[in-house]
């Protein structure tokens, strides 16, 4: 049976790991809040964005550009992996890499395929290190941190090239959608080649108007398209990492929350046993003392 | 009078003038452009440059944009661009030092490969244009 002593240690214990936990909690929030501003004050670009190319899609034809042709023969699969830097986040990035693993063993079975990755976040970086994967590209200190959109358009600018290039037949991205702070659900998405243009809008952002006469194009629709083409891959990839940043902090969140509430049983438990503990100990000295009078009386 | 034609310019990162404008001059990529309400839909990629419109107190006012493209509607301009700011919010400091940074790529990139060259380029040209916006007035945005 636990000493008196052993189980007020194990209480103070609780109690900081509480405190950590709290704290942790409370940080996790206010990045949170600031995450979804991020996403909000990103949602009227894509919103646009989106629109804009939807109708310019629509004038040019379907393999007007390289970046939207489909290959024939796919051989060489690039994943873009987008996980947290840091852990204590509940299952947020095991969720993230069994999608990958899974697209993985998808696309192994199918045939003789070549994946590669480029990393987001040091969890998933270490996780792919640990299987042994091809790692073209890392990038650390970027999800649940603040960035802006030139890293999205920077790392997109090189998965594009290398498209191009054939060094990659077709490129994914997986991401954490937020749905709520209460639900994270990984995605995987293709990125390249584009897939046709209307699948692109899944922002449901109704506009409050049809689309009026046909636009006219500086400089021609084609060439327009090839400057947006680029560009709506940039617009997806900056999408996906604040996804990505928003449900870690989300995950963090609820994590932290139950850590909190799982101390708080504890702590129960535990102040029941030490008082529990306490009163027997009472209870055995006034026997104690109760016997000896009685030895005395007699 | 003719009526005002709303402005936006958008940036992935946040709403950086959504305002109603008299006209708006933009610099797109085969030459400057204005639009008055009532413009035939059109759509033009930009280049760096600086946006410029007349507000409704009929003041001039200018934003840079770092490239992008911008949508004009009847009633709507809608600028998406990588980045912008008014020429108020412009951090000249900054954008001096930038300018000089990016000078001295170019010195250096100019052997290397074009790609080098044309990014840092790129960077030359948007501190500039900063620079020449934010010294060009202190009146306003």
């Amino acid at each position: 049976m636990a000493t008196l002593k052993d189980v007020k240690n194990k209480i103070s214990g609780v109690k900081k790991t509480k405190q950590i936990t709290k704290a942790m909690n409370m940080v996790a929030a206010s990045r949170l809040r600031g995450a979804q501003g991020n996403m909000d004050a990103f949602r009227p670009y894509a919103a646009k964005f989106a629109e804009v190319l939807g109708s310019l899609a629509g004038k040019t034809g379907e393999e007007a550009n390289p970046l939207l042709v489909p290959r024939e023969d796919v051989k060489k699969i690039h994943v873009v992996l987008t996980t947290s830097d840091r852990g204590l986040c509940g299952g947020f990035n095991i969720n993230l890499t069994d999608r990958a693993k899974r697209f993985l063993e998808e696309k192994t079975a199918e045939g003789d395929v070549d994946v590669s990755f480029t990393l987001f976040g040091k969890k998933g970086r270490d996780w792919a290190r640990k299987k042994g994967l091809t790692i073209a590209d890392e990038y650390l200190g970027v999800i649940g941190g603040t960035f802006d959109f030139s890293i999205a358009a920077n790392s997109g600018r090189k998965l594009i090239d290398k498209f191009l290039d054939g060094e990659y037949d077709e490129v994914y991205i997986v991401y954490s959608e937020f749905v709520s702070a209460a639900r994270q659900v990984p995605v995987m998405k293709q990125l390249l080649p584009i897939p046709p243009i209307e699948m692109a809008e899944d922002e449901t952002e109704e506009t409050d108007k049809p689309y009026l006469a046909e636009h006219i194009a500086e400089p021609s629709p084609a060439e327009l398209l090839g400057e947006l083409l680029p560009r709506s891959v940039f617009v997806q990839i900056y999408s996906a990492l604040l996804e990505t940043s928003t449900s870690e902090h989300a995950a963090r969140m609820a994590a932290m929350n139950n850590a909190t509430n799982a101390c708080n049983d504890m702590l129960e438990r535990l102040t029941l046993a030490y008082n529990k503990a306490r009163q027997a100990a009472i209870t055995a000295e006034l026997m104690d003392i109760v016997g000896g009078a009685e030895a005395l009386k007699g | 009078m003719a009526a005002n034609i709303r402005l936006e310019v958008v940036t992935p990162e946040k709403y950086v003038v959504s305002e109603d404008a008299q006209i708006v001059v933009a610099p797109g990529t085969l030459g400057e452009f204005g639009v008055l309400s009532g413009h035939t839909p059109f759509l033009s990629t930009l280049k760096t440059g600086t946006i410029r419109y007349k507000d409704v107190n009929n003041v001039e006012r200018c934003v840079f944009i770092g490239g992008g493209f911008a949508e004009a509607l009847p009633d709507k301009v809608t600028v998406l661009a990588e980045s912008a700011e008014r020429r108020c919010d412009i951090d000249i400091e900054r954008a001096k030092s930038a300018l000089k940074r990016a000078q001295k790529r170019l010195e250096e990139a100019r052997s290397k490969e074009d790609i080098e060259f044309a990014r840092a380029r790129a960077a030359l040209e948007r501190a500039l244009e900063r620079v020449k916006l934010a010294g060009s007035g202190s009146r306003g945005s």
